[in-house]
């Protein structure tokens, strides 16, 4: 056996293990149960540079209803960090003609999944102190996110809004927001604009 | 079976009328009671009545001194009655009586007793009412005959417990009626806005409060006088909390009554305070409408580009608004806010409840991302299917009436109060967008279902009006001009006039 064979089978050797333990890790974090999933901001296990494509909401023309954006957005690892890639990038402001349906300064506290279902959004303060304050405006802000995270993830049917860290009675003032919110439909634009 | 029912309900029947009757059971010789109205006075007289083979009769002369009759028996043994003009005819051994060719059955034959003739019970309710002009009906599970237009409601109480310490009595007044519930030294006093009151109890035959009595929270209920219930409060009698909930045709006033011991409250959920009716009772001016001025204190609200905020424009409008309906209507008008301060979600919606209000309408102006988008919007309340499911399952508790039937009981928590009033709420709805047409700008969809925080509790028809859109600039310097507010409430007022006029 020369000296090259001997370094060859050492290089797959080593490959070989290297791949059957990273499956292992995989095969065992797939499935491991986890009933309340949480993403902070900042705290993504994602690889840099994977995309997926995202239904996201924005302010018809008339403003009457929610348009929906077919955007890319940052990969996520579960339906939790999923979400928060999603409502992330939905909060972020867009350019025009996109007119977004969130108050100004809006940011993603966290996120978090329960076993059920339900998605917690928390938002910071914003949401609800730079809001326009109009019940239609207050309609939109809520159903863009309750929609942008309902419609990309089957696994998750119900989203609470909450703002900085606490349960809120509602953002301006109309929108009952004390009970998870399900996907509303009746909202969104009948013919969506062309994916972008 | 239904007879052994009906005789059931005749045991437990209360009658109100008697005064002072406190515990008063009813044997088969029960008299009838009769009530009049003479000069708004209710006047009460008794009809003695004779039970033969377990049917009851009265005297043809006891009802032909009192309703103004001309019995007269002819040859052949036919007897006729008559009054004004029109004549009854009635034979000895037949179940029937005659009128103007119309023939009216009745359980049994007219009985010679002596030198009286008897006839049945029915023949109040059946045929006299055909032969007198009066309005006669006959209510025979209470033994009352009420002539004339009175307000008699059939009050149906029931008690059950609610937990080992706690207990609910539920009252249905039927026409509705409201009542007024305080509780005088050691007495819980419901005092009805009617003419006289028809009580029975529902649920317990032997003993009215039985299971209240042994928990030590009510010791008895009596009938003070025609139109006072009163309960005796027993040694736990901790507290009670008064709710109301209105139907098309009956009015449930249920009193939960808590424990000395007891926690004030076992529920999570914030509840506010409970409509209690305080003091003697108020002259009737019907129920009243409450409006709700949005936003106010340190919450502006919406606001426009030239610095109108939505908090002054609810205020003005429904100051406006209450003026226009207390003089188009002759009602009462509450405002949940008369100044600009800032009210909780809850208060607003309690004080419809509380005020037993007829409407509530919650006045906004709206903003939007888009200054081109103007025109009024309508909203109701919209509830999940969830929550449909859970006021269902508390609805759906059906218990055993008296004529064997089942009842529903249509108690539902106080964030679902809306779930029943949805329909009329959205009639209501419509009848402003068409008032508004042509006055008032209005979206392209002008009516809208959203789970609307002020409306959720809301235990009555209840909108949100959203007048238009401080963020377009045309409708900022409409929507703060003295002359479009009173065009809006103008429109406003027809609509709950049109609203109020189909209810009926």
């Amino acid at each position: 056996m020369t000296r090259r064979r001997i370094w060859f089978f050492v290089v797959v050797y080593s490959l070989v293990f290297v791949s059957v333990i990273v499956w292992i890790t995989l095969i065992r974090r797939r499935a491991q149960p986890a009933p309340l999933e949480s993403a902070t901001s900042g705290s993504t296990t994602t690889p840099p540079g994977r995309k997926i494509t995202a239904r996201l909401y924005y302010v018809s023309k008339d403003g009457t209803k929610l348009t929906g954006v077919d955007r890319e957005v940052p990969y996520g690892e579960g339906a939790a960090a999923q979400a928060q890639q999603i409502v992330s990038a939905q909060l972020a402001p867009v350019p025009m003609p996109l007119v977004s349906a969130i108050p100004p300064g809006t940011a993603l506290r966290a996120l978090y999944v329960d076993g059920k279902g339900a998605a917690f959004v928390d938002l910071s303060k914003e949401a609800s102190v730079a809001h326009t304050g109009g019940s239609q405006d207050e309609l939109l802000t809520i159903y863009a996110i309750v929609n942008a995270v309902t419609a990309n993830l089957p696994s998750i049917t119900s989203v609470q809004l909450l703002v900085d860290g606490k349960e809120v009675e509602t953002l301006a003032g109309h929108i009952d927001l004390r009970k998870p919110l399900q996907k509303n439909l009746t909202i969104i634009e009948a013919e969506p604009a062309a994916p972008r | 079976m239904r007879a052994v029912l009906r005789r059931t309900a005749l045991a437990v029947s209360i009658l109100a009328l008697a005064l002072f009757s406190s515990d008063l059971l009813f044997s088969q010789q029960t008299p009838l009671t009769v009530l009049t109205k003479d000069n708004n006075t209710v006047v009460r007289r008794t009809l003695p009545t004779t039970s033969i083979n377990d049917q009851e009769y009265v005297a043809l002369d006891d009802l032909a001194s009192m309703f103004q009759l001309v019995v007269r028996e002819d040859a052949l043994g036919a007897l006729s009655v008559t009054s004004k003009g029109k004549t009854l005819l009635l034979t000895p051994d037949q179940p029937l009586a005659s009128i103007a060719g119309r023939v009216v059955s009745l359980p049994a034959p007219p009985v010679r007793q002596g030198r009286r003739w008897l006839v049945p019970v029915d023949f109040i309710g059946r045929a006299l009412s055909l032969v007198s002009d009066l309005k006669i009906a006959l209510r025979r599970p209470s033994h009352l005959v009420i002539v004339g237009d009175l307000r008699v409601p059939r009050v149906q109480v029931r008690y059950d417990t609610s937990g080992a310490f706690t207990g609910r009595v539920t009252m249905d007044a039927t026409p509705r009626a409201n009542s007024a519930i305080t509780q005088e030294g050691d007495q819980l006093v419901v005092r009805f806005d009617a003419d006289a009151i028809d009580v029975s109890y529902s649920n317990t035959v032997t003993a009215p409060l039985a299971a209240a009595a042994a928990q030590g929270l009510l010791q008895g209920v009596r009938v003070a006088d025609a139109v006072t219930l009163t309960f005796t409060v027993g040694p736990r009698f901790g507290g009670f909390k008064v709710t109301t909930q209105p139907s098309d045709t009956s009015m449930r006033q249920t009193i939960d009554i808590t424990n000395v011991a007891a926690p004030q409250s076992t529920d999570a959920s914030p509840q506010p305070t409970a409509p209690v009716a305080a003091g003697p009772p108020q002259p009737d001016l019907g129920r009243p409408i409450v409006i709700d001025p949005g936003h106010g204190g340190d919450d502006d609200g919406a606001k426009g580009a030239q610095g109108t905020k939505e908090k002054e424009v609810t205020l003005a409008v429904a100051h406006r608004l209450k003026t226009a309906l207390e003089a188009r209507l002759g009602i009462r008008v509450l405002l949940t806010r008369d100044d600009d301060r800032s009210v909780t979600m809850d208060d607003r919606t309690a004080m419809a409840n509380n005020g037993k209000a007829d409407l509530f309408i919650s006045l906004h102006a709206n903003a939007s991302w888009r200054p081109s988008l103007a025109g009024a919007t309508i909203l109701t309340a919209r509830f999940s299917a969830q929550d449909e499911q859970a006021a269902h399952a508390v609805a759906s508790e059906l218990l055993p009436a008296m004529n064997g039937a089942a009842r529903g009981i249509d108690f539902i928590p106080w964030d679902l109060a809306q779930i029943q009033h949805v329909a009329r709420s959205e009639a209501l709805a419509r009848s402003i967008v068409e008032h508004f047409q042509g006055k008032v700008p209005v979206e392209m969809n002008p009516i809208d279902a959203a789970p609307m925080r002020v409306l959720e509790p809301a235990n009555m028809p209840a909108v949100l009006i959203e007048l238009g859109y401080l963020t377009n600039a045309e409708q900022e310097k409409q929507l703060g001009s003295p002359d479009f507010q009173n065009t809006i409430v103008q429109a406003l007022v027809e609509a709950v006039v049109r609203f109020r006029d189909e209810g009926r």
